[in-house]
């Protein structure tokens, strides 16, 4: 191609549908490879802790899954603002295929923080400002699917999810900062961008479980993306000349 | 301004106002977010009068009494300013310790004690080898030490702690 390389071709779905085909295989295989090397990492290499033991090693699945649960809902809301102010086919899309994924973080944050809170805190669940927000978020991933499930028409469905994503995004912040801002009894946070008070291999083997859930996320969010655009745009000359002549047997 | 770029725009300003009322909101709220109040707070008097709530702060070193029967259990809950002994019947959590976190459910009785029917074990942020942690403890030691015989030796101590 002689043309000047241009990002917002792939904006169209007929572009986009074969470059995220092309893309899942290397996001797939970067987890894995991220996901092994911190799973060995965090339950090989890392010492015991000083205070929970062996116990404290669940943060390796927590702490991305919280992470991802937060930095989802931040990018849909990125995709939703896009779609609203730009009209753009692709932006619902995108937010849609991340909302089960969005959801799944939610959930196995909550999960795996119930199972570390009982031996460590003494309770399963507590109403505190961080347990309850993050309890939030998952009801809105599971509201925004609801409800652009329930709407018929896919671009209006994409408005009315968008504009439920962009009302939501408070929440975020309310999360990441609720340990600061009020009594809880979740800890503060451990690491940020400038400090961490882990030791380093533990550090490393979060950090690198992270990536793993970050590059998972990524793949699974393009093979649903890619679903969702031969669905919707079923009747287009695209996806009849991508899929051959399987469609023309599944019309009714 | 194009169409789109007004949109942006009013989807930006719409972000600050739902943001704008979400901060008052949460500051009107702010105590009842709170998951517990203070030693302190209970001595000025902001603890419900005959109600449940949590007190939570350290657990004063030396304070734990355990009696006969292994499960009736009273220590004293510290901010460093206000203690308050705490009544527990039942099994703490593995991470009490003194001179840790931790969070108590109760009433206050008539004496000032707060009898507790839960206590909640709270730790902090800091995860770390065993041998490191001794580390820092010993380094803690050896300031306190150093300050200790800055102060024997005529310098002025300091009123807090």
């Amino acid at each position: 191609m002689k043309d000047r390389f241009n990002l917002y071709r792939f904006a169209s779905p007929a572009t986009f549908y074969p470059l995220a085909g092309t893309l899942i295989p290397y996001f797939a295989a970067i987890s894995v490879i991220f996901g092994l090397a911190g799973l060995y990492l965090g339950m090989l290499v890392a010492p015991t802790d000083f205070q929970q033991g062996e116990g404290y090693r669940i943060i390796f699945i927590h702490v991305p899954a919280s992470w991802m649960s937060m930095f989802i809902y931040l990018v849909m809301a990125f995709w939703a603002a896009i779609g609203l102010a730009f009209n753009t086919r692709l932006s619902g899309m995108m937010a849609q295929a991340l909302a089960p994924t969005g959801a799944l973080m939610a959930f196995l944050s909550l999960w795996t923080g119930a199972l570390w809170g009982k031996p460590m805190w003494g309770a399963w669940w507590v109403w505190d400002a961080r347990l309850t927000s993050e309890l939030i978020l998952l009801f809105l991933y599971i509201g925004y699917m609801a409800l652009t499930a329930a709407i018929d028409d896919a671009r209006r469905a994409d408005k009315a999810g968008g504009l439920l994503l962009l009302v939501g995004v408070v929440n975020v912040p309310i999360i990441y900062f609720s340990v600061k801002w009020w009594n809880t009894l979740h800890q503060g946070s451990s690491v940020n961008l400038t400090k961490s008070s882990m030791a380093e291999t533990m550090l490393w083997g979060m950090l690198l479980m992270a990536m793993c859930f970050w590059m998972y996320s990524i793949a699974v969010a393009l093979m649903r993306v890619r679903t969702i655009m031969l669905e919707r745009e079923r009747n287009t000359d695209w996806v009849k000349a991508e899929l051959g002549g399987q469609v023309a047997g599944g019309k009714k | 301004m194009k169409s789109r770029h007004k949109k942006l725009a009013l989807i930006g300003g719409a972000l600050a106002v739902v943001g704008i009322i979400a901060a008052l909101v949460l500051n009107a709220l702010n105590s009842n977010i709170a998951l517990y109040i203070s030693p302190t707070d209970v001595a000025a008097g902001k603890a419900p009068q005959g109600k449940v709530f949590r007190i939570g702060g350290l657990v004063k070193e030396g304070s734990l009494q355990r009696q006969a029967d292994g499960v009736t259990i009273a220590f004293i809950v510290t901010d460093t300013d206000q203690d308050i002994t705490v009544n527990y019947k039942g099994i703490l959590p593995d991470l009490f310790k003194e001179g840790k976190g931790v969070v108590a459910q109760g009433k206050m009785v008539d004496n000032g004690t707060f009898s507790a029917n839960e206590v909640l074990a709270k730790h902090d942020e800091n995860y770390m080898p065993p041998e490191a942690a001794k580390a820092v403890g010993d380094a803690h030691e050896r300031a306190a030490e150093k300050k200790a015989a800055a102060a024997a030796s005529g310098a002025q101590p300091k009123a807090s702690y």
